[in-house]
């Protein structure tokens, strides 16, 4: 099946930023058994992050997070790889299955039962932020001045 | 005389678990739980990932549970932590342009696209004691408004269009890792940055007023301050593209700075620059101040002999691991040590025919 890397790209961020339990909880709610072997088993470890002096200039290295990654192959050959944040090898786990599933035919049942739970969720929450930071806008209103 | 000494494991062990039962304190008291650490003392989470140098709310608070609060313990523990970890690479640098912000504020533009937001901040309370949290803990549901779907872009971006502002030209070269490499001087800015960075608040705020004051003035005004959630993407070999590998909420301060000009750069503004995990402010709008003093070389502006100009001093000394292990160590047992100081004193008061209070007293 032909997937393109902006896809790829965007199944594999909303699985990273997701809330901690959530895509293996999604994933084992949908009963997906497959027959896999690890390629790399769930692995915590950190990446540095970099920023820019300025927001735009030199790179520098502003600090570590950490990252669990995994590495799973379907009975079918298809490879899956999973990165997370933070240290949740089960969630690691299941977003490498997601990301193999996501390359078969059985794409749209896990798109349906994990991605699009995924995706209004984190929709929701950062609607709700922002909601609350639009009202602490600040809305100026000019004094007359004497001389006018 | 030299005398080998072995003990004290009873001791110690007593002493630890002494340690666990004042760190739980009274049991009719309800025991703090991490998330609740992470949830409610938040500002304290976000300064142990940033002076510990890792992003991970749970790691930090539970730091700061095992430390009794003792943040710069806490901080300790996420540095130890972090060796153990093996490293997958390097992100992108982070797009502070694209932040999602809770808050952004801007001290010389008041009226900036994008506005000024106050977020969830202290300013403006009055600092008096809420009794109404020892009370009880209910709080109403803050007040929402349907957000603007207007970009927030960077204040500087505003002034660099009439060229009043130095520029900020992109530079991908590898930065230099502290964590990997020591620190030595001449540190360049990405060097500085990492080390500001991760620096003691304390100091690095106790640095950053000395400039207000005068040592080294140069005249900082808050371009913009941001905070947000910026997402963070990695390169994955296996993959030959980038993803993003999560999300984490940093701080961003850019200083507007008066400058007249040098011997090598036109009269235009200046800047520093500050950037931290979390929601740290202070901490932010420091380290942009004392970036901005450490710049006065590349800039071509006269060392008037002010600490924060010093690179030497500043960033062999902002870091409160080191600064803690060597100030530290010397309350632990130095007997051998001391043995010798005190039979060379002995000696000296001979040479000098001070008789020794023993002898006088014969």
């Amino acid at each position: 099946m032909d997937v393109s890397v902006t896809e790829r790209k965007d199944w594999m961020g909303l699985m990273a930023r997701a809330v901690e339990g959530r895509v293996a909880a999604l994933l084992s709610k949908a009963g997906l058994a497959v027959e896999r072997r690890f390629l790399r088993a769930p692995e915590i470890g950190s990446v540095m992050v970099r920023g820019r002096a300025g927001g735009t200039g030199a790179a520098f290295n502003l600090g570590e997070m950490t990252v669990t990654r995994c590495t799973i192959k379907l009975d079918c050959g298809t490879v899956g790889h999973g990165h997370v944040q933070g240290r949740r090898k089960p969630d690691a786990e299941a977003a490498a299955l997601v990301d193999a599933l996501m390359q078969t035919d059985r794409a749209e049942a896990v798109s349906a039962a994990v991605l699009e739970p995924l995706r209004s969720e984190e929709a929701a929450r950062r609607a709700a932020r922002a909601s609350k930071s639009a009202a602490t806008k600040v809305d100026f209103f000019t004094m007359v001045r004497g001389e006018d | 005389m030299y005398v080998a000494v072995k003990g004290g494991e009873r001791a110690i062990a007593n002493a630890h678990a002494w340690l666990a039962e004042e760190r739980r304190g009274d049991t009719d008291i309800a025991e703090l739980s991490v998330g609740q650490i992470r949830e409610q003392l938040s500002l304290a989470v976000n300064r142990v990932m940033a002076e510990g140098s890792l992003y991970d709310p749970d790691l930090a608070a539970l730091a700061i549970k095992q430390s009794r609060g003792d943040l710069i313990e806490a901080i300790f523990l996420i540095r130890a932590y972090r060796t153990t970890l093996p490293r997958f690479g390097a992100s992108e640098p982070i797009d502070t342009a694209d932040m999602t912000c809770d808050r952004r504020i801007s001290a010389t533009f008041k009226d900036v696209p994008g506005g000024q937001v106050l977020g969830p901040t202290f300013d403006y309370t009055h600092r008096l004691l809420d009794f109404k949290l020892a009370a009880d803990g209910e709080v109403g549901e803050a007040p929402t408004r349907a957000p603007s779907p207007d970009p927030v872009p960077h204040v500087t971006g505003f002034l660099n269009r009439e060229g009043l502002i130095e520029e900020a030209p992109r530079d991908d070269t590898p930065p230099p890792d502290l964590t990997r490499e020591p620190l030595e001087l001449p540190a360049d800015r990405a060097l500085r940055l990492q080390a500001l960075t991760r620096s003691d608040e304390g100091f690095t705020l106790g640095m950053a007023y000395s400039t207000q004051r005068g040592y080294a003035r140069n005249h900082a005004f808050v371009g913009e301050l941001r905070i947000g959630a910026v997402a963070v993407e990695m390169e994955i070999p296996e993959l030959g593209f980038a993803i993003e590998i999560g999300e984490i909420t940093v701080t961003e301060c850019e200083t507007v700075n008066q400058f007249k000009g040098s011997k090598t750069e036109p009269p235009q503004f200046t800047r520093g620059y500050g950037l931290v995990f979390g929601q740290t402010e202070r901490k932010a709008i420091s380290m942009a101040l004392v970036d901005r003093a450490l710049r006065w070389e590349e800039l071509g502006e006269d060392d008037v002999g002010a600490p924060a100009q010093d690179a030497e001093f500043v960033l062999y000394h902002g870091d409160n691991i080191q600064a803690t292990g060597f100030l530290e160590h010397i309350k632990l047992p130095h007997y051998v040590d001391f043995q010798s100081e005190l039979e060379l004193v002995r000696k000296l008061r001979r040479e000098a025919g001070v008789a020794d209070v023993a002898e006088a007293a014969e």
